[in-house]
């Protein structure tokens, strides 16, 4: 890849930029109105910077941003958008996986069930996480809270971020396959309005096993792919290393999944990526994530179901003759 | 690379079509079996009861009786939407693939009989692209439910398949919702599904469609799961144990219905079939 150095430094940059732009608001907020200027400055800095990084982002690039160790999580998602989040674990048969958070919540006041992949932040939360890499568990828990949001008539928000399902001895022996399989089959039938958002990266079956959904929503710097681009460079590639190359032809960004028809809408981050200006950016999920619920909520179920089920039908390219 | 090498020997070294008039080597017991011998047993090696892999067509004509129509969606083909190109572009691959295994694509839907039951049977081809799903598989299953349900008859599926097929990318991805979404409707309809899974089923059509039989029959000794066995070592960084993701293995820890002989395959599924039909 030529100039990864260069977009690593630009990405260094903005984040001094922005954190000097932070800290330069706080204390004109306390009083300091002759720095303005200097505020103003670097604001236009940084909006220059920007720009030139995202205008010739490769699909590479993206990877790295819907990965970024800084971009926000599903948790930070809940708390900033939705009120008095109730967590529920477990799946009543074998235990509770972290890689997934569920439970019920309030959106703009209206009760609703929320459902998505967690990494975690630092060292031992990741791990305690998973990585944000569900066993079979954590899909049986997610099915658990999506037929509660049916008993209740509760839309159902999903956050979709996971490198994929966990590939482990566990996962397969308690039927990974099987719970992944059975979530599709209930999120195509659920009697209540789905909304499914990929906020980072959409890791193959694991990530599809919450979004099978009435809207799936893409952050525009946000990945949804068969494979991951290393293991599809392993594969059909020579090597690993040929991962920039496959994550080119396996058109895994928002913009090619909205042309493929695959995704329903892509969400406008906030300049240079979500991480940069978090608030900003859950500001933007809210809004879309509002219309997009009052819009559902207009159908009458059966007409919800039908739809939701002629979408997904309908993907696929073939020839007939 | 460990995956690779996986790959290969799932779809490299193993023959599935056999030849009239040759000497064939068991994988197993490595005793040499004469190819007709082989073939008027199912493919099962007499010496030590091995399950050869079939392709679609050995496969149709050992379970139905009387072949209605072989191919009930002969006109969907694969295309090349994504121009996929890695080390050899996908038109050559699924070109390659139609001339080896004289197939359109990784699964053919049959119409036929068992005995005196009227069946639907979806039979997937490993040998075309490692019977991996993309469009097309996806669209035949559909298509096969459907039928089934028009005509009010059983849907039985074979899977053989390493999972969704790269080179069509998301959209392979989707088929796992979209065939997950046909079973529903399958079973809106009171249709019997019933899967068989046969050697390897893994990855997507695992996690789709093979797991969501209202009866899960395997193989033995089938490989079967969600992640390939190279992938897991890799990220435990330890050995699996002796008969990990096989067929008995799955039915041990309560995945699966039955491991079920070749032999009795068709008895099985006919019984079934009177079991809960009717």
């Amino acid at each position: 890849m030529e100039n990864t150095t260069v977009e690593i430094d630009i990405e260094q940059e903005l984040q001094k930029l922005s954190s000097r732009i932070e800290f330069l608001r706080e204390k004109i907020k306390k009083g300091e109105k002759h720095r303005i200027g200097e505020l103003v400055e670097l604001r236009r800095r940084f909006k220059e910077l920007a720009k030139r990084k995202m205008s010739s982002l490769s699909a590479w690039e993206r990877v790295q941003l819907a990965r970024h160790p800084k971009r926000p999580h599903t948790i930070d998602y809940i708390n900033n958008i939705f009120t008095d989040f109730v967590e529920l674990h477990g799946d009543r048969k074998f235990g509770d996986d972290k890689a997934i958070i569920a439970g019920f919540a309030f959106f703009e006041g209206e009760p609703v069930a929320v459902i998505g992949h967690e990494k975690g932040r630092d060292t031992k939360e990741k791990i305690e996480r998973n990585f944000g890499m569900p066993h079979p568990e954590g899909y049986r828990k997610a099915i658990r809270v999506m037929r509660l949001a049916e008993k209740f008539r509760r839309p159902v928000f999903t956050f979709i971020d996971t490198p994929g399902a966990f590939p482990g001895i566990g996962a397969e022996e308690r039927g990974q396959s099987q719970a992944i399989a059975e979530s599709l089959l209930v999120m195509g039938e659920l009697r209540v309005p789905i909304i499914a958002t990929v906020i980072g990266e959409g890791g193959s079956g694991g990530a599809l096993a919450l979004g099978v959904a009435d809207r799936v929503l893409m952050l525009e710097n946000s990945i949804y792919s068969v494979i991951s681009p290393e293991g599809c460079a392993a594969i059909l590639f020579k090597s690993q290393e040929n991962a920039p190359e496959a994550a080119e032809s396996l058109k895994i960004t928002a913009e090619n999944l909205k042309e493929l028809g695959v995704i329903d809408e892509v969400i406008k981050e906030p300049l240079g990526g979500a991480h940069l200006q978090p608030v900003k950016m859950y500001r933007l999920l809210k809004r879309a994530l509002r219309v997009n619920l009052k819009c559902l909520k207009r159908f009458p179920v059966e007409e919800l179901i039908q739809k939701r089920q002629e979408k997904f039908y309908s993907m696929g390219i073939y020839q007939e003759k | 690379m460990g995956l690779k090498k996986f790959l290969g020997k799932l779809t490299g070294k193993r023959k599935i079509k056999i030849e009239k008039g040759e000497w064939i080597k068991c994988e197993k017991c490595k005793n040499l079996v004469y190819s007709e011998d082989l073939i008027k047993n199912l493919k099962i090696c007499p010496h030590c009861g091995y399950h050869f892999r079939m392709t679609a067509e050995e496969r149709v004509k050992s379970v139905l009786d009387e072949i209605k129509t072989f191919d009930l969606f002969p006109s969907l083909k694969p295309t090349d939407p994504l121009k996929f190109k890695d080390t050899k572009r996908y038109k050559d691959r699924l070109k390659e693939a139609k001339e080896k295994t004289g197939l359109n694509e990784a699964m053919v839907v049959s119409h036929g009989k068992i005995l005196d039951s009227e069946v639907v049977l979806g039979v997937m081809d490993f040998r075309f692209m490692g019977g991996s799903m993309g469009s097309v598989v996806g669209e035949k299953f559909v298509r096969g439910a459907e039928f089934a349900i028009k005509n009010k008859i059983p849907f039985i599926v074979f899977t053989a398949s390493g999972g969704a097929r790269m080179q069509e990318s998301i959209l392979s991805l989707m088929q796992m919702a979209k065939t997950a979404i046909a079973v529903g409707k399958l079973n809106d309809n009171k249709i019997l599904y019933i899967t068989v899974l046969t050697d390897p089923t893994m990855g997507g059509v695992s996690a789709s469609f093979a797991f969501l039989g209202d009866i899960i029959i395997a193989e033995p000794e089938s490989l079967i799961g969600f992640a390939g066995p190279r992938v897991i070592e890799q990220t435990i960084k330890q050995q699996l144990p002796e008969g990990f993701q096989k067929a008995e293995f799955l039915l041990e820890k309560g995945q699966i219905d039955m491991v079920v002989d070749r032999k009795n395959l068709k008895k099985t599924l006919y019984t079934l079939i009177k079991q809960t039909q009717g």
